[in-house]
């Protein structure tokens, strides 16, 4: 750093060598040249620091010691915007496939990621993304061992779109958990409160014209699954309900083990501000999305101990049971209302809109 | 929640109801006004609680549905073209016109944007002044204040890029046109509490006595459903054709008067066709000829478009309360929310939508 009364340092560039770009993504960051070289070197590679990923290779090389089924879910991620309370696309881009994989019943071990960049994304952006993905993938315990970027021309992406492929390994047998294996007389059980993510990522729009003061509940889940298969052997159908919502999330368990789900409106969380949200806006929390909620099928004489494995683990503490699973109507989801009736939810259609009035 | 959850109780609808049972000694046929209540009554299953007497039938309270196809086709057609940035409410974007919605006009290169405020609208129209931005001002009595007030502020900015296209409707000449067919069922209101809470109900006397008719301003939450029916079913039970407001929290007799006021500087009443119902005298408004700069239908040529609907759709017959969704041979199969014939399987006040919302389409389209 020089001062008004120090005579200027020449020892730096001196000739009129072409600007290296420093502040934003260039199309030449994309090129495959020295530049890319460069941004990998000093960006990507720090971040995600792990053997595998500095050998440089074309591909990683990994070991896989402990069982001999693998699991294998790929997730592509946009948002906007690339921050919003509680999270960020990199965030996002690691759960979103960890929770994929987890809910499998699997441990997370390894994850690809590639980059999309919009020309003139300021690359402190993309350095708090990876910072932001580095901090995520050691929650969760996985290591991020491959990658690409690319570089699009301004105006052809949203700033940044990630895409993560993540590998796990397999720790149920595979008959046991899955969408189709619900059955008449399980419970329903939810980690905690509903539509957190999506309420927070509209909200952060700024075209709501209001602050929700909500955060999004983005998070690995996959030491809450973990803990919730130690404590139980009688694990059905585990999901993370994501897009579309717990609804929508149901309606598919409903559909592809052919029973019927009940639910308790009264029972499921929501929290105040999201519920008002949704109010202002004619949203159902139902149908909105969340990020680190997780959905537990199980014997009924199992859920008290899951409830109570759920609600003493950080991500879990709002767990509950919200109903439960019967023969009929097969392929549907009910829920007792509040006043004691009942209704059919269905699977959401389309786009949300907002209401007019 | 506080002002919900009181209004969702289990127990205080069970004495509504007891009261309800007590009071009824026949049949009657009540009207609830707005597709906001349609969906209420179906999402907490308030009709499943009703005694067999009552039967309730859908209004015409859904601004998309009634908004007349010539008006979508003549937005499809504004915001096709390269110079607009076409803005709406997000209901809109899904309600067919003739082939094609607004969804479709973006895919193809339109540029259509969700606002959440008609001022949102005039912020973009200031930022873009290169731009022309149009507003769907459509809607009942509920969103006519906003939409005025964006007209007034673009004015007073000297915006030459703004312009509104109005598809307004009221509902009190609704009301009367129900009162009047041939074919009405309808012996009571439940009035549409949000449109009263702009408007107030001073205006109701009048229908009530006329058409002897009681009228009872209603609210949106299972228990002032409810008590809307209470009202209802007291007043005919007496033979009373009278008014009476059971949503007070919200509804004052005169209703927002400033809000009245800038309806009245900015619109002026018109004759306005209803979608399925047709041409209803002085049902809308229009912008008054001091805002003719700001119709968008004189701005750009629209002006020859009138299509046809689609001949299966019976959404003019489910609006003015003649038949139900499940009267529909289309319901659940030409017609589904992803596909939608008419605009009341698209809105989320839509009568259509709220029986497959709710009602599930398989069961209720009667498998």
């Amino acid at each position: 750093m020089s001062t008004n009364n120090e005579a200027t340092d020449f020892q730096g560039l001196v000739c009129p060598a072409p600007l290296l770009p420093q502040d934003h993504i260039e199309m030449a960051h994309g090129s495959g040249g020295r530049l890319m070289q460069g941004l990998i070197r000093q960006r990507f590679l720090p971040a995600f620091e792990n053997s595998a990923l500095s050998a440089g290779n074309d591909g990683a090389l990994v070991a896989v010691t402990q069982c001999g089924r693998l699991v294998v879910s790929t997730d592509a991620h946009v948002v906007s915007p690339l921050f919003f309370p509680g999270g960020d696309i990199g965030r996002l881009a690691v759960c979103g496939t960890v929770n994929d994989v987890a809910m499998m019943g699997a441990r997370p071990l390894f994850l690809t990621a590639s980059f999309i960049i919009e020309e003139g994304l300021p690359i402190e952006t993309l350095q708090m993304v990876l910072a932001s993905m580095s901090a995520a993938s050691l929650e969760a315990g996985v290591q991020i061992v491959a990658g690409d970027t690319k570089v699009v021309q301004k105006g052809c992406a949203d700033g940044l779109f990630i895409s993560t492929t993540g590998i796990g390994a397999l720790l149920v047998n595979p008959d046991e958990i899955g969408g189709a294996n619900a059955r008449p007389g399980d419970a329903v059980l939810l980690s905690g409160s509903i539509g957190d993510h999506g309420i927070a990522v509209l909200a952060a729009r700024g075209d709501l014209g209001f602050e929700a003061g909500v955060a999004s509940d983005v998070a690995p889940l996959n030491s809450l699954v973990e803990r919730t298969l130690e404590t139980s052997e009688q694990v059905h159908v585990m999901r993370d309900p994501t897009r579309g919502g717990l609804a929508t999330t149901l309606n598919e368990i409903a559909a592809q083990s052919n029973v019927g789900i009940v639910i308790r409106e009264e029972a499921i969380p929501v929290r105040p501000a999201v519920q008002a949200a949704c109010e202002m806006l004619g949203f159902d929390p139902l149908y909105i999305a969340n990020e680190g909620k997780a959905v537990v099928i199980v014997a009924a004489e199992d859920a008290p101990a899951i409830l109570e494995t759920m609600r003493a683990h950080p991500l879990g503490g709002g767990a509950v049971l919200i109903g439960e699973v019967v023969a009929e109507p097969p392929g549907r989801v009910l829920m007792q209302t509040r006043i004691g009736t009942h209704r059919v939810v269905d699977s959401l259609s389309g786009e949300l809109l907002p209401r007019i009035c | 929640m506080k002002y919900l959850d009181e209004f969702r109780d289990e127990e205080l609808a069970q004495g509504i109801l007891a009261q309800i049972r007590r009071v009824l000694s026949r049949p009657w046929v009540l009207m609830e006004i707005c597709g906001g209540q349609t969906h209420a009554i179906k999402r907490y299953g308030i009709d499943q609680l009703l005694p067999p007497e009552i039967e309730l039938v859908h209004g015409p309270g859904c601004p998309v549905c009634v908004t007349p196809l010539e008006q979508i086709d003549k937005a499809l057609a504004i915001a096709s073209r390269p110079d607009v940035t076409f803005t709406s409410y997000g209901d809109m974007l899904r309600v067919p016109g003739s082939g094609r919605n607004l969804f479709s006009v973006r895919a193809t290169g339109g540029d259509v944007r969700v606002v959440y405020s008609p001022l949102d609208a005039v912020r973009i129209a200031q930022t873009q002044p290169g731009r022309q931005v149009v507003f769907f001002a459509i809607g009942f009595e509920t969103t006519a204040p906003a939409n005025a007030m964006a007209v007034a502020r673009a004015k007073e900015l000297g915006l030459d890029n703004f312009t509104v296209l109005v598809s307004h409707v009221r509902v009190p000449p609704a009301m009367r046109a129900i009162l009047e067919s041939p074919h009405n069922r309808v012996q009571g209101f439940l009035a549409a509490g949000h449109v009263c809470a702009v408007m107030g109900y001073w205006e109701y006397p009048a229908i009530a006595k006329q058409y002897d008719v009681p009228i009872v301003v209603t609210g949106f939450e299972p228990v002032d459903i409810l008590r809307g029916i209470l009202h209802a079913v007291r007043l005919l039970e007496s033979g009373r054709a009278d008014v009476e407001n059971a949503y007070s929290r919200t509804v004052t007799p005169e209703g927002n008067r400033p809000a009245q006021a800038l309806i009245e500087k900015v619109f002026m009443q018109t004759d306005r066709n209803w979608r399925g119902i047709g041409r209803i005298p002085m049902s809308g408004w229009s912008l008054r000829p001091a805002y003719a700069d700001f119709d968008a239908e004189l701005r750009f040529d629209v002006a020859a478009i009138a299509p046809q609907e689609s001949p299966l759709c019976i959404a003019g017959q489910i609006l003015q309360g003649h038949r139900k969704p499940l009267d529909c041979p289309a319901f659940g199969s030409e017609c589904r929310p992803e596909s939608p014939l008419g605009a009341t399987m698209v809105s989320s006040e839509g009568a259509c939508s709220a029986y497959y919302q709710y009602a599930g389409s398989a069961a209720a389209a009667g498998e």
